[in-house]
């Protein structure tokens, strides 16, 4: 019988399942991962370091660009911390309509995250799935805003504008049949909470149909069940939040702790895991899917009732509209001081944390009373978990590296900034 | 909320003394400032203790204060001399000083108690050693490794005790600290490919700096502390 020699293998950072650009050093022996470093920062790009040499509201864009896949909810942190430190009230309808922004987020984030895990270990079919729902997300994200991706819609105060009146639609081209055209825009005829309400109705079936495909699929199960155990009081020492935290039986949601915007008037359960394994985990994703969905339904109907304005009326932050700046010239002053100089902050530190879809997103700032912040501290959910991967893939297989990689949720815009 | 901030100001005040320093807070935050030495004794009973019990570390932040307050453009005398762009940028001269000032570096760590659902901020100066240095906290919270690693990578703060302190965020190889306000924002060099060499080749930046938007702060009386609602502290 040969020896087995350990040995060192290099993954990444060019790796389909390292999600981005994860490099990880492993020390294997046999098919046994004895010892792993992960290696990031690939992606660094000094988001914080950029952000202390913009006023402020120029700082937004940059907060979609960390966590790539749950755009408004980095933009809710940031401009959370900004607001306390200004002490600012956000009118209802803007915190309404920023909740339901942020759950949408959730979904979106994931169905990304259900659908890169399927196919990191082996389920083609639930990615195609997860991405026709996410299309209907992403037009929501663009009727809204403008964009897709990089929506840059919270303001200190509330959001960029209201929600429109209708959503656009396909048009006709020479290679989309009429049935095809009319089916695609049964949805689009009426206006954006129309569109939303209708896709609350129909995800249910959709999360169904996902889970007919994995949860008692015994492929599913053997790469999951046990993969990746993290006991509760580990997952707090090792600074985990959000789905990660719950997955190992933590009952801890910050929108149910310590609400934020109106999280507090809104009905819904927090799934929480019992054996902190990759499958348990997946399940409280799978369920917090469904909890959004409900808290988005509750979202649209408020605000179908109650028009109002989307952010404070205070001019010394937010900009006068159009119109006022046009013919009033306390507004024109005010439109052109914020433009060039934008708002100096009062002299503080604020240290904002919201849910976020894959745990505790906090940012930090220190302001000395300038128009730009001096100090922005991003605390990024997904750093702490990969601080635990060498942790929790010792002594797995190779190949379940990988599942402990999809189960973490790692998205690199936010771990590198 | 306000109510559980302030008894829990006062078991820690009560039960630490002298060894920490509130820090008034206009956000309803609960900051307290330690000297360096005093950290791992109070880190230490903040965790175990019941009547604390902060068993998590979510953040650890460095800061460097060098330009705390500074300004790029004074408009005092604004109606004298015309509004100008022209912006007097602070030429970035490397702080290659022996010793700091006490308050240049802090470490800031903030603390999240679950059982008792309440945030805590401790702050601690670094003080004038150069190279900056603080005892790690990673024995008590095993979160700090990654977190302190970065410290040490963007501030070159030490971290005494810590098992592992490599660079974590910048290239392999990458020189000085990047977020020290005295390293240039467009950096020191720049990376390359070099076809005659067949190699990547680094050279100093060619770029020059500039400032968009310069950096002013006003005095504006919504905003002291005398007149502002929900002041608590």
């Amino acid at each position: 019988m040969s020896e087995i020699q350990s040995y060192t293998m290099n993954f990444g950072p060019q790796h389909p399942a390292a999600h981005g650009v994860l490099r990880l050093v492993l020390e294997i022996e046999g098919e046994m991962i004895k010892k792993a470093d992960p290696h990031v920062g690939l992606l660094h790009r000094a988001t914080e370091k950029l952000a202390e040499t913009k006023p402020f509201n120029q700082s937004i864009g940059y907060m979609d660009r960390l966590d790539y896949v749950s755009m408004m909810c980095n933009e809710h942190g940031y401009v959370m911390a900004i607001e306390k430190l200004l002490g600012v009230e956000v009118p209802e309808r803007a915190q309404y309509i920023r909740v339901m922004f942020d759950e949408i987020t959730r979904i979106l984030n994931h169905l990304m995250w259900l659908g890169a895990h399927g196919l990191d270990i082996g389920a083609m079919t639930v990615f195609l799935y997860c991405f026709r729902e996410r299309e209907d997300l992403m037009d929501v994200y663009e009727a809204v805003s403008g964009t897709r991706m990089h929506a840059t819609y919270y303001r200190p105060g509330g959001v960029y504008r209201d929600l429109p009146d209708s959503m656009p639609k396909y048009r006709a081209s020479k290679f989309r049949s009429k049935k095809d055209l009319s089916r695609l825009n049964a949805a689009r005829e009426g206006s954006l909470l129309d569109f939303i309400e209708d896709f609350t109705a129909r995800f249910p079936a959709c999360v169904d149909e996902y889970e007919t495909l994995l949860t008692d699929n015994r492929i599913w199960k053997q790469r999951t069940v046990n993969i990746g155990v993290v006991s509760p009081e580990r997952a707090m020492q090792l600074g985990f939040s959000g789905p990660m935290l719950r997955g190992s039986g933590v009952e801890w949601d910050l929108r149910k702790k310590q609400p934020y915007d109106v999280y507090d008037r809104m009905d819904f359960d927090i799934p929480v895991g019992v054996n902190g394994d990759c499958y348990d985990r997946y399940l409280v994703r799978v369920e917090e899917m469904r909890q959004a969905n409900r808290i988005v339904k509750q979202c649209v109907d408020w605000l179908r009732d109650n028009p109002g304005p989307v952010i404070a009326s205070d001019h010394k932050f937010s900009p006068p509209t159009r119109v006022e700046m046009k013919d009033d010239m306390e507004s024109l002053i005010h439109h052109f001081k914020l433009f060039t100089e934008g708002y100096c902050v009062p002299e503080g530190e604020a240290y904002a944390a919201i849910e976020h879809p894959k745990g505790e997103f906090a940012v930090y700032i220190i302001s000395d009373g300038a128009n730009k912040p001096y100090r922005v501290k991003i605390r990024a959910a997904g750093f702490a978990h990969i601080s635990a991967m060498a942790e929790m893939v010792e002594g797995h297989m190779l190949a379940d590296v990988v599942a402990i990689i999809g189960t973490q949720d790692i998205v690199f815009g936010e771990i590198d900034r | 909320m306000t109510d559980r901030l302030d008894s829990l100001a006062a078991r820690i005040d009560a039960r630490f003394g002298e060894q920490v320093n509130r820090v008034a807070s206009t956000c309803r935050e609960l900051t307290y400032e330690l000297d360096k030495d005093d950290l791992i004794k109070v880190a230490t009973a903040l965790r175990n203790e019941t009547e604390f019990g902060f068993e998590m570390l979510m953040d650890v932040c460095g800061v460097d204060y060098l330009t705390y307050g500074m300004d790029e453009w004074t408009t005092n005398s604004a109606s004298d001399t015309g509004f100008s762009r022209g912006v007097e940028r602070e030429s970035v001269i490397l702080d290659e000083a022996d010793e700091f000032d006490p308050k240049r570096f802090a470490v800031v760590y903030h603390l999240l108690s679950i059982q008792n659902n309440i945030r805590l901020r401790l702050r601690v100066y670094t003080g004038i050693d150069n190279p900056p240095i603080v005892k790690s906290v990673v024995d008590i919270w095993n979160s700090a490794n990654w977190f302190e690693r970065e410290v040490f990578d963007l501030y070159g703060i030490l971290f005494e005790g810590h098992p592992d302190l490599r660079r974590i965020l910048t290239d392999y190889g990458f020189i000085g600290h990047p977020f020290r306000k005295d390293f240039p924002m467009i950096g020191n060099v720049e990376v390359s490919y070099d076809a005659a060499e067949g190699r990547v080749a680094y050279k100093p930046v060619s770029i020059e700096a500039r400032t968009l938007v310069p950096r002013v702060i006003r005095d504006d009386n919504r905003y002291s502390a005398a007149l502002k609602d929900g002041n608590d502290v």
